[in-house]
């Protein structure tokens, strides 16, 4: 893979990956046709990012390698020295003219090189590990809310609440209100807690279609991350959002550059009451030990699957696995499923987000349960 | 027991959260106290805040544009509440560009202070934050423990230099030692001295000026007749004294000290509608 950024595209891949580091602690690159895809993904997989920049974002962009045969190497870095390369976002912008990224995997190096003014090159040698694909499994389509506004206006709303502030609680009140309140946790005694809301007219977002009476808590860290490039970018910043428990998926669109942020969302007190049982399966989600396992199983269907490599390689798309409840068709086989459903969740009550090792769409897959890590409780309705 | 207030001025909004600010540097926890005219923070002198009290009074109509409170009975028109002015402080700073904040005591899960903010924006109507800060109300039979604490019988008053270079040399003396011994005398000299096993360090402050205090009953204040050359000391925790200092958002038109020897140091601050007094006992 090879490419290269100019001018004041550098700032905003800078900027892009000042927005990931929020997230995790490692960087995944996946060149692809359609773009060069930085990802994170947080430690808890609550939390996942993408950034896809098209050809047109770059200069040069080659994804792959000089042989034609060669498949496209994925990679990940440690999110610390990636981000050490774009640091101080004035000084890219006053000084880089030209940034050149280059994997080479038989060196086992993925070089990154700032040509700066007056001659200086800076040359950053990173090391990597090759990696399985990450990709949240969501659907946008399928979410019953959407809001979009500008990025200023939820950048503004969002400094009313504390830097320490964990969660936030996003709602659509009567009379198309939008509102956004402070999550106070149930352990917290309710005298002691000062609890903050916000109210938005309707007519402040670009679109408003929400379900009345809706309302999602979610993180407020890695929000805060993605407003920070959305409105240094100027771009507005569409939610899809459905019931409690389902995650939340921010998007930024543009001609060259699409962005992604899913994060888990709060289970609803209500249906949190009756825990959802779980059975069967043992996909209880003490993250890193269960995904170790779902790699290696993930691995071992790689081998045996051919990867389809040109130009309908198209990244896989994310998807959301046919889990939401249909009231009409229940058939054993769901019910069966919709058991399957991991116990408490790592963190909080938040549930881990579906990590699919997703196949590209046409090859064989592996067997359907290894694609959802954790996935989410349809036990709600 | 009803309480509700409303600022529109800018001006006036501000000088209120700097006012709310300082407050919230000196006290965790405080009292406030309103009556139909004054708004008073009250601190008082409870060995879990290291036998500190504190006194802020100001006007509500220099700050609030209405104001209107009932007490618990005609004849106590007053009500105490129990709150952490930290919370005031922060709903506060998100006003700074606010057309209107609305206070108001409500009692809906938790007796609380509703601060409610309009701000402006793009659209016809404006975006509405509101902050619900907890309180608790104190009790009639307690109101007794929040009397305002008197001028003690003091060996000198003077007046303070200015408050932004006794902060830049109490914050480096912090570093070297806990304790800082404050001495005066009735000739306008004071000084600021920390002493550790390595180091001796004193800052003299000289023609500083000391108050007349017109002693209100006749009897002899123990400043009268003394020495004016011999200093009063007290050493007390330099953390509080900073604390103090650093806090102090707008320089008050009058600040001072009053230093009850080995006792309790006193020191008041005065803005044209604000004052506040801080009290920081002596160490043993």
């Amino acid at each position: 893979m090879k490419c290269i950024v100019t001018g004041g595209n550098v700032k905003v891949l800078g900027r892009a990956v000042h927005s990931l580091s929020r997230i995790g602690d490692e960087l995944y690159l996946e060149p692809t046709e359609s773009g060069l895809s930085l990802r994170a993904v947080n430690s808890s997989r609550s939390a996942f990012a993408s950034f896809l920049f098209a050809p047109l974002f770059f200069q040069l962009y080659e994804p792959g390698g000089r042989q034609p045969d060669r498949e496209l190497v994925r990679c990940k870095v440690l999110m610390k020295s990636f981000l050490g390369v774009f640091r101080s976002l004035p000084s890219l912008e006053k000084t880089v003219g030209k940034c050149l990224i280059l994997l080479k995997p038989r060196a086992n190096r993925l070089v990154v090189q700032l040509h700066c003014k007056y001659g200086v090159t800076k040359t950053h040698n990173l090391a990597f590990q090759e990696c399985e694909l990450l990709q949240a499994v969501f659907d946008t389509q399928r979410c019953a809310s959407t809001l979009c506004a500008p990025a200023r206006l939820l950048a503004e709303a969002v400094v009313h609440f504390p830097q320490t502030l964990a969660e936030v609680t996003l709602g659509a009140g009567p009379g198309g209100k939008i509102s956004l309140r402070n999550y106070v946790e149930d352990e917290a005694v309710p005298s002691k807690t000062m609890v903050t809301e916000l109210r938005l007219a309707d007519d402040e977002f670009q679109t408003v279609a929400v379900t009345p009476g809706s309302r999602i808590t979610f993180c407020l860290k890695e929000f805060r991350g993605l407003l920070t490039f959305a409105e240094a970018s100027n771009l507005p910043l569409t939610i899809h959002y459905d019931t409690p428990g389902k995650p939340v998926v921010f998007t930024l669109e543009d001609t060259v550059l699409e962005v992604h942020l899913v994060l888990a969302t709060l289970l609803d007190p209500e249906s949190d009451l009756q825990p959802p049982t779980a059975n069967g399966v043992s996909h209880v989600p003490t993250p890193s030990d269960d995904f170790a396992d779902d790699l290696e199983s993930y691995m071992i269907a790689m081998e045996t699957s051919a990867y389809e490599d040109g130009p309908s390689g198209v990244p896989p798309s994310p998807t959301f696995p046919l889990r939401t409840p249909r009231p009409a068709e229940s058939d054993p086989e769901e019910e069966e499923e919709e058991g399957a459903v991991p116990g408490t969740p790592p963190h909080k009550k938040f549930r881990s987000l579906f990590f699919g090792s997703v196949l590209t769409p046409g090859g064989p897959g592996p067997a359907p349960t290894q694609e959802v890590l954790a996935e989410d409780s349809d036990g709600e309705n | 027991m009803r309480f509700r207030a409303k600022i529109v001025d800018l001006a006036c909004l501000n000088h209120f959260s700097r006012v709310i600010n300082t407050i919230a540097k000196l006290a965790k926890t405080c009292t406030l106290r309103l009556t139909v005219s004054k708004l008073y923070f009250i601190l008082s002198d409870k060995v879990a805040n290291g036998g500190v009290s504190m006194w802020c009074e100001l006007c509500q109509g220099n700050f609030f544009d209405e104001f209107q409170m009932e007490g618990v009975a005609a004849e106590h028109n007053e009500i105490y509440l129990e709150l952490v002015p930290d919370n005031l402080s922060r709903a506060l700073r998100t006003a700074q560009s606010a057309k209107a904040v609305k206070i108001k005591l409500t009692n809906k899960h938790c007796p609380c202070l509703r601060v409610a903010v309009e701000l402006p924006s793009l659209s016809s109507s404006s975006r509405i934050v509101t902050h619900d800060i907890p309180v608790g109300i104190i009790p009639r039979r307690l109101w007794n423990d929040f009397r305002e604490p008197s001028v003690p019988d003091f060996d000198v008053s003077i007046y303070l230099p200015v408050l932004k270079t006794m902060k830049s040399i109490v914050e480096r003396m912090k570093n070297l030692s806990n304790s800082i011994v404050i001495e005066a005398n009735l000739s306008g000299e004071m000084n600021l001295k920390i002493e550790t096993d390595l180091v001796s360090i004193t800052t003299h402050f000289k023609d500083l000026g000391n108050p007349a205090w017109a002693s209100e009953d006749g009897c002899q204040s123990s400043a009268q007749n003394r020495d004016l050359e011999s200093m009063a000391e007290a050493r007390i925790d330099i953390k509080k004294l900073q604390q103090l200092l650093a806090g102090q958002q707008v320089n008050p038109t009058k600040a001072l000290c009053n230093i009850v020897s080995k006792r309790i140091v006193h020191f008041i601050l005065l803005h044209e509608d604000v004052s506040l007094q801080y009290y920081i006992p002596a160490l043993a």
